[in-house]
């Protein structure tokens, strides 16, 4: 095996987390490798039209996602079970290549609650100690909203981001969210324009006495330059975002905010095609020496570095530490270890309504996160005594998209094939509705994530096994504010409103979303998180883990936003703290 | 196989539409150039079968027709060109495993672990039509020659998963086909379905248009455009910009 020369920092994964902590490391003077297992890709020539629009190469092939060919991950849904491969991508779609998952993101762009990140605390306080299942295993994050806030703000300016603020410093501002924690100064930019379902929507949510707001968009509703000197063009619309890349720079992905400046730099070098196989340590295994990896045309080569972080997709984040024997792995039959702990998901529902043909939605006219939304049931904003859970959803009209292959809307008890299913595709596929009840995730004993016994990678090791099946607190959330979402539905005068609250087994056969978190959580305390507060190893501190991984459980929103607050919080720390004085920034 | 093809679609269609065949099977060729209320009165582009064997194509063809068949709205799976995307893609990567984990053990496992066969889409085709074209050739009418009301009994035979089709649940199977018509039926044309964008025009989807700025805040308004296929360039241009670096 080949051993290169040593550098300062090597950074595994360079999609939007790695972009950034590389930029800023880089910039600080630091010799920076980042290695991607993907291709390199650009606004051009990639990801131009009219190939970028095609819904079966896109959408149903899922081009741009982990080549699970090679490296699958397998799940079950009970521990009793054997686990078994994904052998196609459908309930979730990490992404590989230079950009990462996010080059195929939406756009969504929240921020979580302060009471979201004390969870356990809070419920406590609220509604007692024997409110929760015993088999609940929410904790606090180690870090408050409060210490997150300048991160926030930092990266939704470093994306753009398109909203309206509904509560700056304390001032409950009009036309915003009312429920969210204070920010500092309003958004970048203002929110996109409202399709016809957002503005149904907030019709039907104002009559109800809810509280309507555009959702946050880092697709921009105009051009805008960032922090960085980066310029990016307004959304036209064209609703083909998720599971794409966008043609028109209009999406804030690390190619349009940050990459061009990263790759600009000459302290940092980008690798791709390379194959992180694991983290190495030393023989106190208490500290990294640096990485070793397969690059591109099949050679092992051992890159040396001072600093190792780990910045991949959130699944990919616990397998690298249980391939590095980095922290005990976490054991669901004693509660004891913490790799692989806490894992959580997102609990999503659908509401459809179904309107007369003279109410034309045109649902193809989109971005992927336009639409109109409230968050009256969401997180802890109502009173959960009573009720038997915790958590709650976001409720919108927050429609991506028209794509026919997935997108063909039906009244329940159409049939699935025939004369009856064509006429009814064509009788609805312009005139309905869709909400989405975008819920939180409580992680569960039962749920973790470890190393598979039986099946391999592409490179000979062992592949991710994830044991998972949804809570009963999220299955009761999710039928309490799905209920909700369908009076909204009928207060807009729909024809027809038909509920689909997420109900279990959780089946990987269905798409739901790609917010899978936890597996590394940050925390307080080393017996129930892998990483400290400032998402540093607590048992290698030359270590740092930055990824939705380090969740200790799901919050109602899409969760990019507070990665990327997580993410200049960490690097906060590391020019600050850690590389000025290279250890613990945590006493363990 | 014209002949064959053609008396296949007939039989499905039957007496009770109104619609003439020859409407129904609009021409892929010149989507762009063809003004959609330009009635078509030529013949659909000839399928050359790659993948299919004759036995295969007379099943397919009549099957896809079942599940999306032609109707007073429009064509159906045949008219769109849908056994001929089938055909395409099982003839290629797709059907060769592309983006199927395939290395054992296999179990079953539960139906929240999805698909566990060792077959791919292609191997899963063949066995299982295999077995269709077998017993019903012994034992009863084959599936072309059957009435539309019989071949619809049989098909949702198939999908409660009644039959063993040589190691292949026939609801597995069937649910394939039914998936991979409804792509062929709504996926972009050039990938041999959706011929002339048929199925985009019968609910309103203009393809791969890339611009809606103007129109999203026009609420409640139809889009009266043509739809428009990867096969045209709907922007002629790259959206370089000098003072975006395009890359490094």
């Amino acid at each position: 095996m080949q051993r290169l020369k040593e550098v300062d920092v090597v950074v595994i994964g360079v999609g939007m987390v790695g972009s950034i902590v590389a930029k800023e490391l880089a910039a600080a003077g630091y010799k920076v490798v980042g290695l991607e297992r993907g291709q390199a890709r650009f606004t051009v020539p990639e990801f131009q039209s009219p190939a970028i629009h095609d819904e079966l190469r896109f959408d149903i092939r899922k081009a741009l996602m982990q080549d699970n060919t090679r490296e699958p991950v397998t799940f079950r849904n009970q521990g009793s079970q054997v686990a078994l491969p994904v052998r196609r991508w459908e309930s979730f779609l990490p992404g590989t290549g230079l950009g990462g998952s996010m080059v195929h993101w939406n756009g969504q762009t929240y921020r979580f609650q302060a009471t979201d990140f004390q969870l356990a605390t809070r419920t406590r306080e609220r509604y007692g100690k024997k409110f929760l299942d015993p088999e609940v295993t929410i904790q606090d994050w180690g870090v408050t909203y409060d210490e997150l806030e300048p991160h926030y703000d930092r990266f939704e300016y470093l994306l753009g981001t398109s909203g309206k603020a509904g509560n700056i410093k304390g001032q409950i501002q009009a036309g915003g969210d009312p429920h969210e924690s204070p920010r500092s100064r309003e958004y970048p930019t203002p929110p996109q324009k409202e399709h016809f379902q957002g503005a149904m929507f907030r019709t039907a949510a104002n009559s109800l006495g809810y509280h309507p707001f555009p959702q946050p968009s880092s697709n921009l509703s105009q051009p805008y330059t960032n922090p960085e000197g980066i310029k990016l063009n307004a959304c036209v619309f064209c609703g083909f975002c998720e599971r794409y890349a966008c043609e028109h720079y209009a999406k804030s992905v690390p190619q349009t905010v940050i990459l061009p400046v990263l790759l600009a730099n000459p302290n940092f070098e980008l690798r791709t095609g390379c194959q992180v196989q694991r983290i190495n340590l030393d023989s106190t295994k208490k500290h990294a020496t640096g990485v070793t990896y397969i690059d591109a045309v099949g050679r092992e080569l051992e890159q040396p570095a001072s600093l190792v972080i780990t910045s991949t997709f959130a699944i990919n984040n616990i397998r690298m530490l249980l391939l590095s024997g980095i922290g005990a792995p976490y054991d669901p039959a004693t509660g004891r270890g913490v790799v692989g702990r806490n894992y959580a998901y997102q609990t999503m529902s659908t509401v459809a309504s179904f309107f007369d043909e003279n109410v034309i939605i045109n649902p193809f006219m989109a971005s992927g996160a336009s639409g109109t939304l409230v968050n009256d049931f969401a997180g802890d904003n109502f009173d959960h005594s009573g009720l038997g859970f915790i958590g709650g959803a976001f409720i919108g009209a927050v429609n991506t998209n028209g794509r026919p292959i997935e997108y063909h809307p039906v009244p329940p008890g159409t049939p699935a094939w025939g004369k009856g299913w064509k006429q009814a595709v064509i009788k609805h596929y312009n005139h309905t509705v869709m909400f989405s009840c975008h819920g939180s995730s409580v992680s569960q004993r039962q749920n973790y994530c470890d190393l598979d016994p039986t099946y391999r990678d592409a490179w000979g090791q062992p592949v991710l096994r994830i044991t998972f099946d949804f809570p009963p607190n999220d299955i009761k959330m999710a039928a309490h504010v799905t209920a909700k979402a369908v009076e909204i539905g009928k207060a807009m005068g729909a024809k027809q409103v038909a509920g689909s609250p997420r109900k279990g087994p959780y089946t990987v056969t269905q798409y739901q979303t790609t917010h899978n978190t936890g597996g590394t959580v940050m925390g307080d305390d080393p017996k129930t998180s892998v990483v400290n507060r400032y998402l540093q190893s607590w048992d290698v501190p030359n270590v740092f883990v930055i990824g939705a991984s380090n969740y200790p459980q799901n919050a109602s929103w899409n969760p990019t936003g507070t990665l990327g607050a997580l993410t200049y919080w960490a690097i906060d720390a590391l020019k600050n703290k850690y590389l000025k004085n290279p250890g613990r920034l945590v006493p363990a | 196989m014209d002949k064959v093809t053609r008396r296949s679609f007939v039989t499905t269609v039957g007496a009770a539409t109104v619609v003439p065949a020859t409407a129904l099977l609009s021409p892929i060729a010149h989507a762009a150039a063809t003004p959609a209320k330009t009635p078509n009165t030529t013949e659909p582009p000839k399928t050359t079968y790659l993948f299919f064997n004759a036995a295969e194509v007379l099943f397919i063809e009549a099957a896809c027709e079942r599940l999306i068949p032609a109707d007073e709205s429009g064509p159906g799976a045949l008219g769109a060109g849908v056994p001929n995307y089938l055909d395409k893609q099982l003839g290629g990567a797709w059907g060769a495993g592309e983006r199927l984990y395939r290395s054992g053990p296999w179990l079953p496992g539960t139906p929240s672990q999805g698909y566990q066969l060792p077959f791919t889409p292609a191997e899963l085709f063949h066995a299982s039509l295999r077995v269709i074209n077998r017993d019903l050739d012994a034992h009863g009418t084959p599936f072309h020659e059957m009435s539309a009301e019989a071949q619809d009994a049989f098909l949702k035979s198939l999908e409660s998963g009644g039959h063993d089709l040589d190691g292949v649940p026939s609801a597995v199977f069937f649910a394939m086909l039914l998936q991979m018509s409804v792509e062929g039926f709504f996926s972009d044309p050039v990938y041999g379905g959706n011929r002339n964008m048929v199925a985009w025009r019968m609910i309103g989807f203009p393809g791969a248009y890339a611009d809606y700025f103007e129109a999203i805040d026009r609420h409640n308004v139809k889009f009266e455009r043509e739809p428009m296929s990867l096969a045209e360039d709907g922007h002629g241009h790259i959206h370089v910009q000098q003072d975006i670096p395009a890359n490094l």
